[in-house]
């Protein structure tokens, strides 16, 4: 019982960063109706931002202290908003009315080039670095239960954002237009939604997700590197998928059954080898039951 | 038929093949090395074109048939040993290896082919990854260090005689009168249903015959490097095939083998630019669906006639 306690605690930190990049992956998917594999990448830039970032803020806000560390948060999110629409502006939106593959396809341009970039030595280099700690971590012990500070910050910065996102979706104008967009495109132009400017924003938003997923991750994370996103990256990708991708609730209940998931799997020594294989095995078996994910509505089609 | 005497070029490309082979001591091992990696990239490509290009289809898991056929074909050659001619059991090692990745290929076929467009390519991508995990982890097949000692029995003659099979195997089904309905089912899913094509059947078909070759090209690439590495069939190498097939304009044959030879000896050329290389890839990539979303070798005066 108390190791079925203890995975589930972890599963559900690990749960809350999935949850954060799987929403950049729905919302995006819900304006544009493709799937940016760039997102990942994005994650990884975040976590470099804080990675080069905190040291400087420490001087400022002295160390390991919570101001700090929100400044590290909040300039990360920006850097890497702007970073997401100007991706979006560059490589996207060129192709607005193209075939979803070609999109697609220059997705995983876009995806490589970033990280091939930053492997560079002149850049990052391919070498893991360790990510500075942020918050002294403390273990708070309930009975044979421990709980790492840092578990409890994700799954509380996580909760945090998805209020936030609830509330921004559904309370604000942008939000209104955001659902709008996604509903009906053309629909939403005629009624004079600045549909350029709601998908720049919904990348930036998703963007900024991702880079404090980053952050989040890298402070669990034995270090950093360039290909620090692909495995997170994939992992909340499929938990969109599985959540029904465009469908907001849909990606957070996926990405907290995967991470509980892969803590579980994890703990069983037979099965830690084949996390990725059960992940995706999931995942088919859910797709070909509803098609269109846990919480997605399924579409007809008409001619 | 493809084109008026087809068949004979099928021939001639298989006698030159054989007769290449002869020469083959008096080549650079270097060159000879680049030139079969050619090879297998037009059989891959080819191939993968069969479902992406003409059936309209989006595969990202032609790297895990590759794999399938690869390991199978090798472990075949590893039980045989030395004690039977290569000549007589490596063909049939090669198809041995193809027949597994087809089966794979039904398996994965019938139940992920109802899904369309970007699921597709996750189901195919999310196979892809599983069979990688499997090879990972499976000890008979060396696991995660990989497979080694794997005889060299991939010649010139075999990597272009199945090339020139391959090549001769998609046009020839895809300009038959079934193969009319892997077009078919491209240009309008729902338009060919209507009309009595059997959508399903004609995915499964082509996603099978696909998959088939790719365990071949698999072979082939294991008899070649004489190693094997679960790492080498990531999704990276799917995504290669893809650009391939993408470069040289979907459903084209004759640019989506010029685009497997153009993206197989350019990491050759910028050899010098080694830090570089991957980066120009990626930028290549980019631009190219920016530039020339229909290919490299879209050009007007070469307009499908069936479109």
């Amino acid at each position: 019982m108390d190791w079925f306690l203890q995975q589930t605690i972890n599963g559900l930190g690990l749960g809350a960063i999935y949850a954060l990049i799987a929403l950049g992956y729905t919302m995006v998917y819900g304006v544009l109706r493709f799937i940016n594999f760039a997102h990942s990448d994005v994650l990884m830039l975040g976590a470099f931002t804080g990675f080069y970032v905190a040291p400087r803020i420490e001087k400022i806000f002295g160390h390991q202290s919570v101001m700090g560390m929100i400044m590290v948060f909040v300039l990360a999110a920006v850097v890497c908003a702007c970073l997401g629409m100007l991706i979006e502006r560059l490589a996207y939106r060129p192709l607005r009315n193209r075939p979803k593959l070609t999109v697609l396809i220059t997705a995983i341009g876009v995806s490589l080039l970033i990280e091939f970039t930053a492997q560079h030595e002149k850049v990052f280099g391919a070498a893991p670095q360790p990510f500075p700690s942020l918050l002294k971590e403390h273990s708070i012990r309930l009975g044979n239960l421990v709980i790492s500070s840092n578990d409890v910050l994700m799954v509380g910065v996580t909760v945090f954002l998805l209020a936030g996102m609830w509330w921004i979706v559904q309370r604000t104008r942008i939000g209104t237009a955001m659902r709008a967009v996604s509903h009906n495109q053309q629909a939403a132009l005629l009624m004079g939604v600045p549909v350029n400017l709601i998908i720049s924003f919904t990348f930036g938003l998703g963007s900024a997700l991702a880079a404090i997923a980053g952050i989040l991750y890298a402070i669990k994370a034995p270090g950093i590197e360039p290909l620090m996103g692909v495995q997170p990256g994939l992992r909340a990708f499929i938990a969109a998928v599985l959540g029904g991708i465009g469908n907001l609730p849909g990606a957070v209940l996926g990405g907290v059954l995967l991470g509980l998931l892969e803590t579980f799997a994890g703990g069983i020594p037979e099965l830690s080898n084949y996390r990725d294989a059960i992940a995706f095995g999931i995942l088919i078996l859910i797709l070909l039951v509803k098609p269109a994910g846990l919480l997605g509505r399924a579409t007809v089609e008409k001619v | 038929m493809p084109f008026p005497g087809a068949k004979r070029w099928l021939l001639v490309g298989i006698a030159l093949a054989i007769l290449a082979s002869y020469f083959t001591p008096q080549f650079n091992r270097y060159y000879l090395g680049v030139v079969i990696d050619v090879g297998i990239a037009i059989i891959l490509a080819t191939s993968l074109n069969l479902i992406n290009g003409h059936t309209g289809q989006f595969s990202l898991g032609h790297a895990g048939f590759m794999a399938v056929g690869g390991y199978f074909s090798a472990w075949i050659s590893l039980q045989v040993g030395a004690s039977a001619p290569a000549i007589w059991y490596f063909p049939l090692a090669l198809i041995a290896g193809g027949l597994l990745a087809a089966f794979v290929g039904l398996l994965v076929g019938v139940p992920s082919l109802r899904l369309r467009g970007d699921y597709l390519a996750i189901v195919t991508l999310g196979f892809g990854e599983i069979i990688r995990v499997v090879a990972q982890n499976t000890e008979a097949i060396g696991a995660a260090s990989g497979l080694k000692g794997i005889p060299k029995f991939t010649t010139l003659g075999w990597t272009f005689g199945f090339a020139a099979v391959t090549i001769y195997a998609v046009t020839a089904l895809v300009n038959s009168t079934y193969g009319r309905g892997f077009i078919a089912v491209h240009d309008d899913e729902i338009a060919a249903e209507s009309n009595g094509v059997d959508t399903t059947k004609t995915k499964v078909t082509a996603f099978v015959t696909g998959a088939f070759f790719a365990g071949i090209a698999g072979g082939l690439y294991a008899h070649h490097k004489q190693f094997l590495s679960p790492t080498g069939f990531d999704w990276l190498k799917s995504i290669d095939i893809v650009v391939m097939v993408i470069l040289g304009g979907m459903g084209r044959t004759a640019g989506v083998i010029a685009a497997a030879i153009l993206l197989t000896l350019m990491p050759e050329f910028l050899r010098d630019f080694s830090d570089y290389r991957m980066i120009l890839y990626a930028l290549l990539i980019i631009l190219l669906m920016l530039l020339r979303p229909a290919g490299l070798f879209a050009f007007n005066f070469k307009r499908r006639k069936h479109s």
